[in-house]
């Protein structure tokens, strides 16, 4: 099988990396997908954990949120939108939005709710208000742990946006699914490179962003 | 576009319906049974070699990280249509969970607990096997319970490839526009992970007798 050369010899085509659907709008679509969805999952996810673990309640939405979103399948959902609102970008950014809430909302109140007891009641001591104390104490003492859940949730988005390929959507799931069904290994086995690489990369650089959000370890 | 919920779904199409959930079971049993033979005894081996506990989470972390569908297709122009294709995918992704929470379990050892099974003339093959592992055992099988019911979500992806289980009624649905297909495949793949989850929980009080009290 020389699935290897092909792959070799469709990553050095310069057709493949160029135009409309090359490799780099492809990389931007899924890029784009993927940023609309997190920033629509995060307005809503972290200031409602804000809030939730600020007044300690909720902690049952919190679980069951995050017990549900491993045993529900990614591609049920995709499908399920697609049925509901036709093809195109909006079902994908509803379905990645949907993966991408419940890991910002679990980090984002375990964060607040770790807060020392201590560094509370000091805070109140010092007069500080409920609002001060959310956006002063709890918010940056948090932080780590939102970037963490951030970081998650974005990892998850690049990954479901590649499935959304299935479902007819663009991104860089596009040439697995396209070089599966037209039997080119060459398109394929590039496309879970490219894939592969964009999620290590992400971890990665989001990992280095996270490191140097700790206010304890700066 | 047909109806969203319809009992003559899983009526009419049965036989269908029960071949493809047995393959969905088939398929999660096979890859959590090799997820564990792999972790457990790299995850005993890191507990005793501590420096292999960094790259070997590094590894397994890196593997969780590549998007499902890259790695079903990964194997694809060697192995083709065959089980085998979804099947190492989703070992693949067992082994980050299995082996971070063995770890966990065995680090979670009480030191007074190890010093006195050594007092008492244990081994280190029966340290492991009497104490080590025992004790481990509930962060174990909280492992496998994430491993499994991510396992079942994950299989659907499967079907694109080749062997998903429940995922080919969830893709014929989109394909057919009948919504009520991908909704009732859908449902029984949720149901199957909690289903796995209730007897992983029985199981779990069943192995650990004396943590029942707490």
């Amino acid at each position: 099988m020389n699935a290897l050369s092909e792959t070799w010899s469709w990553l050095t085509t310069a057709d493949h990396w160029t135009g409309g659907a090359g490799v780099f709008a492809r990389l931007v679509q899924h890029l784009q997908l993927s940023a609309e969805a997190l920033l629509l999952a995060g307005v809503v996810a972290i200031p409602l954990a804000l809030i939730l673990g600020h007044v300690g309640r909720g902690s049952w939405l919190v679980v069951s949120l995050a017990n549900a979103s491993r045993a529900v399948p990614v591609l049920a959902v995709l499908v399920l939108l697609v049925l509901r609102m036709g093809i195109g970008d909006r079902p994908v950014v509803y379905a990645l939005a949907i993966f991408a809430f419940p890991p910002m909302v679990t980090n984002t109140y375990a964060g607040v709710r770790g807060v020392d007891p201590e560094v509370r009641d000091a805070a109140r001591g010092l007069g500080l208000s409920g609002n001060q104390m959310l956006r002063r104490v709890e918010l940056p003492l948090a932080l780590p742990l939102i970037a963490a859940g951030v970081r998650t949730a974005a990892v998850q988005v690049v990954a479901t946006a590649t499935i959304a390929a299935i479902v007819g959507s663009g991104g860089l799931g596009r040439f697995i699914v396209d070089g599966f069904q037209t039997n080119d290994y060459g398109q394929l086995v590039s496309g879970v490179l490219v894939v592969a690489l964009l999620a290590l990369a992400i971890e990665l650089t989001l990992g280095a962003a996270e490191r140097r959000l700790d206010p304890l370890q700066r | 576009m047909g109806p969203w919920w319809s009992a003559d779904f899983f009526t009419q199409r049965a036989a269908e319906i029960e071949a493809a959930t047995r393959e969905h079971v088939i398929l999660t049993l096979i890859a959590v049974g090799i997820g564990l033979a792999i972790s457990l005894p790299l995850a005993v081996l890191a507990h005793r070699r501590t420096w292999l506990a960094t790259p070997l989470l590094a590894i397994s972390g890196a593997i969780y990280t590549i998007p499902s569908l890259a790695l079903f297709a990964l194997l694809l122009p060697w192995t083709g249509l065959s089980r085998t294709t979804v099947e190492v995918g989703l070992v693949g992704y067992t082994l980050l969970i299995l082996i971070r929470n063995t770890l966990t379990g065995l680090s979670g050892v009480p030191v007074d607990v190890v010093d006195a099974a050594r007092g008492m003339g244990y081994g280190s093959r029966r340290l492991l096997f009497r104490v080590e592992l025992p004790l481990a055992l509930p962060a174990i099988i909280a492992g496998v319970r994430v491993a499994t019911v991510s396992t079942i979500a994950l299989v659907t992806v499967g079907a694109e490839v080749s062997n998903g289980g429940l995922g080919r009624l969830i893709l014929q649905g989109l394909q057919d526009e009948y919504p009520a297909e991908a909704v009732g495949a859908s449902v029984l793949c949720v149901g199957l992970a909690l289903v796995a989850d209730l007897l992983l929980v029985v199981v779990q009080r069943l192995a650990t007798p004396w943590a029942r009290q707490r």
